[in-house]
């Protein structure tokens, strides 16, 4: 049983870095109905900016919860950019292409990104500076444990969402945000400036991979220019899982698939890993396609 | 009337590639083309059998399907395996390999197929993980390091005519009233279904067609490379084939043949480059969607049948009329 717990306590951190990617796609998808194929090199991209920030930050001589919060700040806002440069010269030209050409451009942006990293960084993996000192704590006396580097992860990952819910709920940006991908040509009638309103699901989405590279880093201390691909897929899995579109799903989504995967590789399992997260893939979509916090919507004729 | 004159083109667009296949022939034996010539010319025509059968599914049909290179697998690995452990000769094994791929197919098409849009783009992407994952816990099969020593038997006649073999089949299928059919459900799966058609039934029969030429696709691949893994099947591969029809032009056979050359053309050619290959060619596929997000020949390219590339004609208006 304790061992079960442990094994949970490890799924919520791997699952919060998934949850963290799937709301980018779940934003985007939610807003343009496009499957980011790029977003899994954002989070990339967004890992090694904080690499370099926090190796630069460490050597200046800050104090290492400063080193995090503001490389987290600095890679986070480097990939909203990034993310909204990506918008603006790739898929913004397409909006009224077929959606098969645009998801190709996607595909384009995520092979350039990647390819771009090795070219400019080299194909080795490159090691995560250790920011905050490992800690082990015991839970309540059981041998349970958990390190210092999981709180960090979910105290960042629940700070995080209390921002992301506040900004979709509580300001402008975010009213625009839910009409917009409640339907695009009203919200434009009604005066929202629907470009802007997607700059701003991209830069927010992006925002988050970059923190969830950052994390990630900070877990497994090493960092390589194709990191992006794998953990954007089943993050995209887990957006699937949720409910595409859906923010809750996202996070709910997330975490179901980091846990379901930890304890498959805990029974001894860990190379059927990856095939467990396709098959959950498979078995929602033939059963309840709208994932389980989407809307079923129906066709008409 | 009109039959005559598509059978005059059928006979055409078969002659000159024969002559074409003669000329290549004559230049291969007498050296003027070298070993590296004909790898990549066998390249190109793997290419095209993949292509070529995808667009049966995502162009012709409208199944957007990103797992090909799962039934590709499925055929490298039962081919090799015949030609390996119980010495069937070549041909018999990549029939074989190519009739498993399309069971595999059926199987897979049966569930996913009642799904449309991008919710079967995902379940196919993530069947073809699977597949690979499988092959890689598989022992029989060598698991990660997988199959190697396997007899590199593909020459050029038995590439060209299995491409050819797939194209006239795959472009007389679309011709036939099963064809039109796989069409209507393009256009519209709801009226289609109104109008009479199983849907499902010939959406799974375009998926095994597909599936069976990818699978022999994959075992002339595995017959030419001597090593197969399952890292080579993963998912970029499928989305190499995708670009490949998207390129050419969605819908159009002519379309998928001459996305498959450019592309593998390209993709040779800048070998000299490994850094700068990948950035290059994704550089190439964003400005190539920009620009010109109908693909190559996705509205004109009829001047390019005035060449006798397999008279894909009829598609080619039909996706001219349709594609908007």
């Amino acid at each position: 049983m304790e061992y079960f717990i442990q094994q949970l306590i490890n799924g919520i951190s791997v699952g919060s870095i998934y949850a963290l990617i799937a709301l980018g796609y779940t934003m985007v998808y939610g807003i343009i109905k496009l499957i980011n194929f790029a977003h899994g090199d954002v989070f990339m991209v967004g890992s090694f900016i904080g690499l370099f920030s926090a190796r630069y930050l460490a050597s200046v001589g800050l104090p290492p919860v400063i080193v995090l919060i503001i490389s987290l700040i600095i890679s986070m806002t480097v990939s909203a950019l990034l993310g909204i440069s990506i918008e603006r010269l790739a898929y913004k030209p397409l909006r009224k292409a077929s959606r098969i050409a645009v998801l190709i451009t996607a595909i384009g942006v995520s092979f350039f990104l990647e390819y771009s990293g090795v070219f400019v960084l080299g194909p080795q993996a490159k090691g995560f500076p250790e920011i905050l000192n490992k800690k082990q704590y015991q839970l309540f006396g059981s041998s349970v444990q958990v390190d210092s580097n999981q709180i960090m992860i979910l105290v960042t990952t629940v700070i995080l969402m209390i921002i992301l819910q506040y900004i979709v709920h509580r300001t402008k940006i975010g009213k625009a945000m839910r009409a917009v991908s409640y339907d695009m040509e009203a919200a434009r009638l009604m005066g929202i400036n629907v470009d802007r309103t997607i700059s701003a699901t991209f830069a927010i989405g992006s925002a988050l991979a970059a923190a969830a590279g950052v994390i990630f880093g900070m877990t497994y201390n090493s960092v390589d220019p194709m990191m992006g691909v794998l953990p954007g897929l089943k993050a995209f899995v887990a957006a699937v899982l949720g409910g595409i579109g859906s923010v809750p799903g996202a996070l709910v989504g997330g975490l179901l698939l980091g846990t379901v995967e930890t304890e498959i590789s805990s029974l001894g399992y860990s190379s059927w890993r990856d095939g467990v997260a396709f098959a959950v893939l498979i078995l929602i979509l033939i059963f309840k396609p709208s994932g389980l916090f989407g809307k079923n919507v129906r066709e008409k004729v | 009337m009109k039959k005559l004159k598509l059978n005059k083109s059928f006979w055409f667009g078969i002659v000159f590639s024969l002559i074409l296949y003669g000329i290549i022939r004559v230049l291969l034996t007498t050296g003027v083309l070298d070993d590296v010539a004909e790898s990549t010319l066998i390249l190109v025509c793997i290419n095209v059998m993949l292509a070529v059968s995808l667009n049966l599914i995502n162009g012709i049909t409208g199944q957007f399907s990103i797992g090909h290179a799962g039934f590709m697998s499925i055929g490298a690995y039962v081919s090799a395996i015949l030609t390996l452990n119980f010495d069937v000769p070549l041909v018999f094994a990549l029939l074989i390999a190519g009739l498993v791929a399309a069971l595999f197919g059926v199987l897979i098409g049966i569930p996913t197929l009642r799904l449309n849009g991008d919710y079967l783009a995902i379940a196919t992407l993530g069947f073809g993980e699977i597949i690979r994952i499988v092959l890689l816990n598989t022992e029989y099969v060598g698991g990660a390091s997988g199959l190697s020593g396997i007899p590199a038997e593909t020459t050029w006649t038995i590439m060209f005519f299995f491409t050819l073999l797939t194209i006239v089949v795959i472009n007389n299928f679309i011709r036939s009233s099963h064809g039109r059919a796989c069409i209507a459900i393009r256009e519209n799966e709801i009226a289609a279904e109104a109008m009479g058609i199983n849907t499902t039934l010939y959406k799974v029969i375009a998926f095994s067609l597909g599936a069976l030429f990818a699978g022999i696709a994959g075992g002339l691949s595995a017959h030419k490379f001597y090593v197969i893994n399952p890292g080579s099947f993963n998912f970029l591969k499928s989305f190499e084939i995708l670009v490949m029809v998207v390129l050419g032009g969605l819908g159009s056979t002519a379309g998928s043949i001459l996305g498959a050359i450019v592309l593998t053309l390209l993709f040779t050619a800048l070998q000299n480059t490994p850094e700068l290959r990948m950035i290059i060619y994704s550089v190439i596929l964003i400005l190539m969607m920009i620009f010109r997000p109908k693909g190559l020949l996705g509205s004109t390219g009829l001047s390019f049948m005035k060449f006798g590339k397999k008279e894909a004609k009829p598609d080619d208006v039909i996706s001219e009329s349709s594609s908007s």
